[in-house]
């Protein structure tokens, strides 16, 4: 074993702190090596040094200080206690529930012409709806709207649809 | 029987303030040591200790035993006196070379040393004093993490292992840590260790 792998064993073996085995070889390089002997005994000196060192004691308000700041501390609730079961939020959930319930039962809104038409058959667009014909009396008096071809008449292309089946 | 750190954070956890009280003064002196002997300042070494405290405790319901309660109690003490340092190592002064003998800092009375004091044996009194000045310096003039290592390691006689977790570091560089701290001591306390070997 060389003097450089001892070297971290040199404090665990001051301390007594070496597994047998590794204590038995690193005492058989000592044994060998005046150098590192010197080294193990100059560092037992310097744990001997630190050891002269007093214990020095908290302050007589220590404790009492600590507890000030423990009881000022606010109550921590853990992250599990939100589902806890608690008479407020039990209450909450069952008006949620109630209003849901409420709203799912009442009446739907009565369906636009638009929807109904785009199903069963042509569109027919209620005028109050739209706001380009907001003002439908000046529309229907605009001159040049009046050239154009009338429109067919529901009844008039129904007649003519049934003139034709007859000639056919 | 008396309960295990474990043990008794486990309690702190299920709410039970009386084994906090307990830890308390398990650790209240241990600590206080130990950030004293990192920071120089006792006020600073308590207020920090307090700190560590509250830190435990604002922990409790998140608490696993994974580790010794140990390691994790001097983990937050050494990275809160790590940070510490670093903080104040601007603010702090080099010890003038004409600056007044002091009597032992670890008593708490930092006063002055008086010539005239009723001391049996004046002499043998300084003799210590500058002993343990001499070892305190040479403590403090270690870089932080040694310091910690030191510190751990001498004081609180933890486990290398344990050591190692604390500073965040593998087993073998602790022992490296350690025997650089130690060789660096060795060297500054020579005087010392040179009477000591005689």
């Amino acid at each position: 074993m060389s003097c450089v792998r001892i070297e971290s064993r040199i404090l665990p073996y001051v301390d007594g702190r070496l597994k047998a085995s590794e204590q038995r070889e690193l005492e058989r390089h000592l044994a060998a090596c005046p150098a590192c002997r010197v080294r193990v005994n100059e560092f037992r000196a310097v744990a001997g040094l630190l050891d002269e060192l007093p214990q020095i004691e908290p302050s007589g308000g220590f404790d009492a200080r600590v507890r000030a700041r423990v009881a000022a501390e606010p109550a921590k609730r853990s992250w599990w206690a939100w589902f806890a079961p608690s008479p407020r939020v039990a209450f909450a959930a069952s008006m949620l529930l109630l209003a849901t319930i409420w709203i799912g039962s009442r009446p739907g809104p009565v369906d636009s012409p638009v929807d109904v038409a785009s199903k069963d058959g042509p569109v027919i667009i209620d005028a109050n709806d739209l706001p380009v014909l907001e003002n439908f009396d000046v529309l229907s008096n605009f001159e040049p709207l009046t050239d154009l071809p009338q429109p067919v008449q529901a009844d008039d292309a129904n007649q003519q649809d049934s003139n034709s089946n007859q000639q056919m | 029987m008396a309960r295990s750190d474990v043990q008794l954070m486990l309690d702190v956890k299920a709410g039970d303030e009386q084994s906090f009280a307990l830890l308390l003064q398990r650790y209240r002196s241990p600590l206080v040591n130990f950030l004293y002997r990192m920071v120089r300042n006792r006020e600073q070494a308590e207020d920090l200790a307090q700190e560590v405290f509250i830190r435990v405790y604002r922990a409790r319901a998140d608490y696993v035993p994974s580790a010794k309660f140990t390691t994790w109690l001097f983990r937050i003490a050494t990275n809160l006196a790590l940070n510490s340092v670093r903080d104040h190592r601007h603010q702090r002064m080099e010890i003038s070379l004409d600056a007044p003998v002091t009597t032992d800092a670890e008593d708490g009375d930092e006063r002055p040393l008086d010539v005239a004091d009723k001391h049996p044996d004046i002499e043998q009194h300084l003799v210590e004093e500058v002993r343990r000045k001499m070892i305190r310096q040479a403590i403090e003039k270690l870089p932080e993490k040694q310091r910690a290592a030191v510190l751990l390691h001498k004081y609180q006689e933890l486990d290398y292992n344990e050591i190692a977790k604390i500073l965040e570091c593998s087993e073998s560089a602790l022992k490296s840590l350690l025997f650089r701290a130690y060789e660096a001591l060795r060297v500054e306390l020579a005087p010392l260790v040179a009477h000591l070997m005689k």
